[in-house]
């Protein structure tokens, strides 16, 4: 079975490629560049394509799929409306799957299954990553209010932190939130921020 | 404390600027007047646009209307009835040509004749096939291409139209891969920015009142959120209100080009929604009126000839026949009945007819209402052709 995963993000079809090449008799293709894309698939002619629902050329591709006469063509996984789970599932996780008409649906399941679940896994390491990123930007704006409160009021570092401490405990808010209103306030009053 | 009184309603977009009203529907409170909360899934296709209408992450959707009906008669994919309450607004796109075509094409000032244009092509065909960008198959901009270079006499096997993403097209002109493109705004004006070509045309002129995004969902979601539907159609209306109004157009383009909405220039979009063109490179804007047609004259009433009118390029192009089975479901895609049951009570003009003759109006026409007063202003084809919903198939054999 042939299988091109087209992905403009080459770190996540690198995710994706490891977790299908767990699957016996597998010949697997990576697409990433958005230039020559269909030539490329021409060239490839796989049974089975996966694209993530982010990426801008999903019309391009099934445009291709709809008026191609080249290869034995692609359908969107969709057409099979006895598996909506399957779909829904892969909907949910951000992958869309094209699949060569009369491909026998036991192949496609356990394909689509892996599919979704490496890219569920890609997404929670982004979202930890964007979460690490963000408690850093928070972290660093935390310092940058406590630095306008000590150079402003003559506060001491502690005393400053204890301060804005309060004041998110007093708005119930939290103090990434305080510290974000004292920069900006700074910065509309003319501070360098 | 309770939430809105009729819930959330998750709306998915392209960052197009025709995605504005659903955008200051949201951004100034007008859906929450309505007691809605909207939620705006941004996307960058319209495969996926349409996955997540499909499968629930999205109730409703900013559509290529052709799209809509299309997927109803199950083209492409197993058929899906979906509806069209409200049409989010009419024309608002253009065709950009290559610079050495546009020279040749056009070598006038401003924007360029219909005719003129496409008879310039037609010579140009018959030397080699011509080549346009398109965002989708099923798409306005494809049927209205289409419908143009039909009429100026560029055979059918002279040229060809393949998908282009908008954010693509300025990259397709430039590296050649196209002869010109057919997309909304403001992606003909990235390219003119960029000098990858020129602007010769505004879809309006060729068809006036040409039908372009919809607000379109499940039929089924419909039925089952009906109150909630008619509230944001309340709202979309009250948003169109605010774009048209020259007092707010700053603060609207502003608003739209925010990373979270278009992600674009502001510059760019306030252009396109004071209907200015930057034709070419290193020249002043021009004002073209009704570029991008919003709110006045109902503007927002999904005629039932609309959807009519699709269907028959549907069959134009793709072949396969007229159907009459067909083209009722296709009718059937737009619902006037929403639309006014929505807006019954309100200061909103409601058209007495669903239908109207597509085409027909060479100057200002007063039209029956059920509600308010409505003059309808011109509303032509370019080649004097007009489309009677009671006889599509004698107006296709009649087209080249």
């Amino acid at each position: 079975m042939r299988i091109a995963i087209v992905d403009a993000s080459a770190s996540r079809a690198e995710v994706i490629r490891e977790g299908l090449a767990a699957l016996a008799d597998c010949q697997i293709f990576v697409v990433s560049e958005r230039k020559g894309l269909v030539a490329r698939i021409g060239e490839i002619a796989p049974d089975i394509v996966l694209m993530d629902l982010g990426n801008p050329s999903r019309d391009v591709l099934e445009e291709y799929f709809a008026v191609s006469r080249v290869l034995a063509r692609p359908i969107a996984m969709f057409v099979d409306e006895s598996d909506d789970e399957a779909i829904a599932a892969s909907v949910d996780a951000g992958v869309s799957a094209y699949v060569v008409d009369g491909l026998a649906p036991h192949r496609i399941r356990p394909l689509l299954d892996l599919a979704v679940r490496r890219f569920n896994a890609f997404a929670r390491l982004q979202a930890d990553l964007a979460e690490a990123q963000g408690k850093l930007a928070e972290r660093e704006c935390i310092d940058k209010a406590k630095r306008i409160l000590m150079d402003s009021r003559g506060l001491g570092e502690p005393q400053a932190y204890a301060e804005l401490r309060k004041t998110a405990m007093n708005q119930n808010k939290r103090i990434a939130e305080i510290a974000e209103a004292v920069v900006t306030a700074h910065q509309l009053m003319g501070g360098m921020g | 404390m309770s939430g809105p009184a009729h819930g959330q309603l998750a709306i998915g977009f392209l960052p197009l600027v025709d995605a504005c009203l659903p955008i200051l529907a949201h951004a100034h409170g007008f859906a929450e007047e309505e007691g809605l909360d909207l939620r705006l899934v941004r996307d960058v296709s319209w495969a996926t646009v349409l996955d997540r209408l499909l499968y629930g992450h999205s109730d409703a959707a900013h559509l290529i209307a052709p799209l809509a009906i299309a997927t109803t008669l199950g083209r492409g994919r197993p058929a899906q009835p979906l509806s069209v309450p409200f049409v989010l607004g009419l024309n608002g796109n253009a065709i950009t040509l290559r610079n050495d075509l546009a020279d040749e094409a056009w070598p006038g000032e401003g924007l360029g004749d219909p005719r003129a244009v496409g008879a310039a092509l037609a010579a140009v065909s018959a030397r080699r096939v011509l080549r346009f960008g398109v965002v989708h198959r099923y798409s306005s901009h494809n049927y209205m291409l289409r419908y143009w270079l039909a009429a100026c006499g560029v055979p059918r096997d002279r040229f060809e139209t393949v998908t282009v993403p908008p954010p693509f097209c300025a990259d397709a002109l430039e590296s050649g891969e196209v002869d010109g493109i057919c997309v909304g705004e403001p992606w003909n004006s990235v390219a003119v920015e960029r000098g990858a070509g020129r602007i010769v045309l505004a879809t309006a002129q060729i068809w006036r009142r040409g039908v372009e995004k919809v607000l379109a969902m499940r039929e089924g979601v419909l039925e089952e959120r009906r109150p909630a539907f008619e509230a944001l159609i309340r709202a979309l209306c009250k948003a169109g209100r605010h774009f048209i109004d020259p007092a707010n157009w700053d603060a609207n383009a502003a608003l739209l080009a925010r990373p979270e909405y278009l992600d674009g220039n502001p510059h760019l979009i306030h252009r396109a929604i004071s209907d200015r063109l930057l034709l070419a490179q290193g020249q002043e804007p021009v004002h073209y009126p009704d570029f991008m047609f919003q709110y006045r004259e109902a503007a927002n009433f999904p005629w039932v000839s609309q959807a009519a009118w699709l269907y028959t390029q549907m069959v134009r192009w793709e072949g396969g026949g007229f159907d009459a089975g067909e083209a009722a479901r296709a009718a059937r895609v737009f619902r006037p009945d929403i639309y006014r049951s929505a807006l019954r009570g309100t200061g909103e003009p409601l058209p007495g007819a669903s239908s109207k003759v597509e085409g027909s109006l060479a100057g200002l026409t007063q039209v029956g209402t059920q509600q308010g007063a409505m003059t309808l202003e011109e509303n032509r084809f370019f080649d004097g052709r007009a489309f009677d919903p009671a006889d599509p198939e004698g107006y296709l054999a009649g087209l080249p």
